[in-house]
């Protein structure tokens, strides 16, 4: 089924190849231009109406975010998970809450916590869960959550941190 | 241990306040020009007191009891320590019997149980409860991450020592602690309660300065008055 | 009877004494036995006393203004009010408090009038909460009464009289001279009233914790919820003691006064324990639907 739905569309899309995940999961990558009409067409002529969610990976190496929009088609029990990737320093990406309203509450929190914008996606601005946040969208895997806690919050001191395989061994075989 | 990288800091960033509390001019409804200041007009602004102890020590002694007795607990759960709480008012721990009940409000209760990690937006709220509660009131740490931040440690948004902002007056340990050691941190706080030395309020308010600054440290936007009675 | 003398004021002091302990310790008891319904062990019977201790041993409190402070002054006083204009013991010299010919009228008054005290103070409390409690409370209790408004017409009808002590007096010799069988009807409809009044589950919507928190008194605290707690302990009484004169032939002694009072408050207790919540367009839709008609029915049958 998600093989005769790849043949059918990669001409119009230029889709990436199909990788299934399982008989009714499978991902797909393809440019970010083309991510509109596609979406488009699988919601209105292939059923696949439910959007399930859509989240981000932050490639550092690549200098590149990727946005995964997983699809969900109910009626068939099929899900494809539709690749966008995105540069890393622009971070920008079309908005999609036109077409499915709660893209817009996604698009918010890839906002705060990523700092990927989507121009005209409403409420996009509004802090999501964090409040009064100053630095790097703690997301972004160059964001270190361990420096930013120690010098953010006070510690109690006498924190002791065990390797726990040299502990577990130390603990289970005294001797050596 | 420390992993200090200077590269991404910007701590000094203010967060400007929101729009809706900004003093501003309004026009109302008879055409009046009156200007309102929404963190000031609503709230008092008065500092904590230090409230005496009774007169006579046997009367305190007394009431003491009566507090050590009737714990009335805010029911106000801010981290996976909440669940552990559910189950005293169920017939397995049935914590009624040892007369501690839950309030819905903070102006009828007297203990506010952090239970859990505190992640710096529910500090917020947390503080505002505590400072809505009538004294004398107390704070119970439930689970390491009230602690020293448990398996929270490294985490950007969680704070790590729960004394630093609230009087702390029992931690309990454990991740999570069971209802048991919940039910023995409550024993534990009658006998403090009734030696005399659960004064986490007036705590509180000897040393106010020091816990808002503390307080402030970690809550960048600050969009509520210094006091909230 | 109608002639005032001094030592009625000490009387009735003591008949209030008496009925502030009976109360705190039947609301623990009943508790409890809700409790041994859910299966838990439950709060200890002088749970109340200590509870009241703590909050007038809170030191700190806050006010919202004069009507802030009246409104469990005003509770307190309609609790209060209520039981001393009406005669808890027939036939005993000291507990026949201030009651007068027409007292059933003030009666009447009284019950509502703590409902309004507590409606002003929560109103000034300015907290949302208690707004929305206190306009449901005012619904709630408005509709309740109605169908106890109609069995009062009905009985003071049928005894010729709107003095309780006569009522009372027509009540005595025996178990079928009641107005529990004389006119049932009438019983029947204030009974209905009796259940939504005590604001004890399915009509507790107004007061219950897990809803709106609380509701009207959601800003009061130490001194003011102590002086409430301590009103939830005389009224009920003080209520179930008008039930008990007008429908059940009253009470001779304080033995029969404690068991018949006891007796009352367990059928609002039980059907508490059994059902569930009513919202607040139910419950009055349900007294207009069966509360009401009962209740005109029994004024056309006499």
């Amino acid at each position: 089924m998600m093989r005769d739905l790849h043949a059918l569309l990669t001409p119009r899309h230029a889709l990436g190849p199909l990788e299934i995940r399982r008989e009714n999961l499978a991902f797909v990558t393809l440019p970010a231009s083309n991510l509109r009409g596609f979406l488009t067409e699988l919601r209105d002529t292939q059923g696949f109406s439910h959007l399930v969610l859509l989240t981000a990976v932050d490639w550092l190496e690549e200098g590149q975010f990727q946005l995964t929009y997983m699809m969900n088609n109910r009626a068939r029990d099929l899900t494809l998970g539709v690749r966008v990737m995105l540069d890393r320093t622009t971070a920008q990406m079309d908005s999609i809450h036109d077409l499915w309203p709660t893209a817009a509450t996604y698009q918010r929190e890839l906002k705060e916590m990523f700092g990927i914008t989507f121009p005209g996606s409403p409420r996009l601005d509004e802090e999501f869960i964090l409040e009064g946040w100053t630095d790097l969208p703690p997301y972004r895997r160059d964001f270190d959550s361990l420096a930013y806690s120690q010098q953010t919050y006070a510690e109690r001191p006498g924190r002791v941190t065990h390797d726990p395989r040299e502990y577990m061994k130390s603990k289970l075989y005294p001797g050596g | 241990m420390k992993d200090i990288d200077e590269t991404f800091r910007k701590i000094d960033a203010t967060v400007p306040l929101r729009e809706e509390l900004r003093p501003r001019t309004v026009t109302t409804p008879d055409g009046q020009e009156i200007t309102i200041e929404p963190l000031k007009d609503y709230f008092c602004e008065a500092a904590p007191k230090v409230h005496p102890k009774a007169y006579f020590q046997i009367v305190e002694n007394f009431y003491n009891w009566a507090r050590s007795n009737s714990l009335w607990i805010l029911g106000f759960g801010t981290g996976c320590g909440a669940i552990e709480m559910r189950p005293l008012m169920t017939p397995r721990f049935d914590a009624y019997r040892y007369g501690v009940q839950w309030r819905p409000t903070p102006r009828q209760a007297n203990l506010l149980i952090i239970s859990g990690y505190l992640s710096v937006k529910t500090l917020k709220r947390a503080i505002r409860a505590y400072e809505q509660m009538q004294g004398p009131k107390y704070v119970i740490g439930l689970g390491s991450c009230t602690i020293n931040g448990g398996m929270y440690w490294d985490s950007y948004n969680t704070i790590k020592r729960l004394d630093d902002y609230l009087p702390v007056d029992l931690y309990i340990a454990g991740c999570m602690p069971r209802p048991e050691a919940l039910l023995h941190g409550f024993i534990e706080l009658k006998k403090l309660i009734r030696a005399g030395k659960a004064e986490g309020t007036n705590r509180y308010a000897e040393n106010f300065a020091s816990y808002k600054a503390a307080q402030k440290s970690v809550i960048k936007d600050w969009d509520m008055p210094d006091y909230n009675w | 009877m109608s002639s005032f003398h001094w030592v009625q004021i000490p009387y009735a002091l003591l008949t209030l004494f008496i009925v502030l302990n009976y109360g705190l310790i039947m609301t623990a008891v009943v508790q409890k036995i809700a409790a041994r319904v859910g299966g838990r062990h439950g709060i200890p019977f002088w749970q109340n006393y200590i509870d009241l201790v703590k909050n007038f041993a809170q030191r700190s409190k806050i006010t919202h203004g004069v009507m802030f402070y009246l409104g469990p002054v005003f509770r307190l006083a309609g609790g209060v009010g209520l039981l001393l204009f009406v005669p808890t013991i027939y036939g005993s010299t000291w507990a026949q408090n201030f009651s007068f010919a027409g007292d059933l009228v003030l009666a009447l008054y009284f019950v509502f009038f703590g409902t309004l005290g507590m409606a002003l103070g929560a109103g000034e409390s300015g907290h949302p909460h208690a707004a929305i409690g206190v306009s449901r409370g005012l619904a709630q209790v408005t509709m309740a009464e109605l169908p106890l408004a109609l069995a009062v017409y009905a009985i003071a009808v049928q005894y010729h009289t709107l003095n309780i002590t006569e009522i009372v007096a027509a009540q005595q010799g025996g178990l079928f001279h009641w107005t529990l069988f004389t006119n049932p009807l009438a019983t029947v409809a204030a009974m209905f009233a009796f259940v939504g009044t005590m604001m004890r589950p399915p009509f507790d919507v107004v007061l219950a914790p897990q809803e709106i928190p609380i509701g009207p008194p959601t800003e009061y605290h130490s001194a003011y919820l102590a002086l409430m707690q301590t009103n939830r302990a005389i009224f009920p009484v003080a209520k179930t003691v008008i039930y008990m004169n007008l429908f059940f032939g009253g009470a001779s002694s304080w033995g029969e006064f404690a068991i018949k009072v006891f007796a009352l408050y367990m059928v609002s207790a039980f059907i508490g324990v059994v059902h569930p919540r009513f919202r607040v367009e139910q419950s009055i839709r349900f007294f207009m639907k069966w509360g009401v008609p009962v209740g005109v029915l029994a004024i056309l049958m006499v």
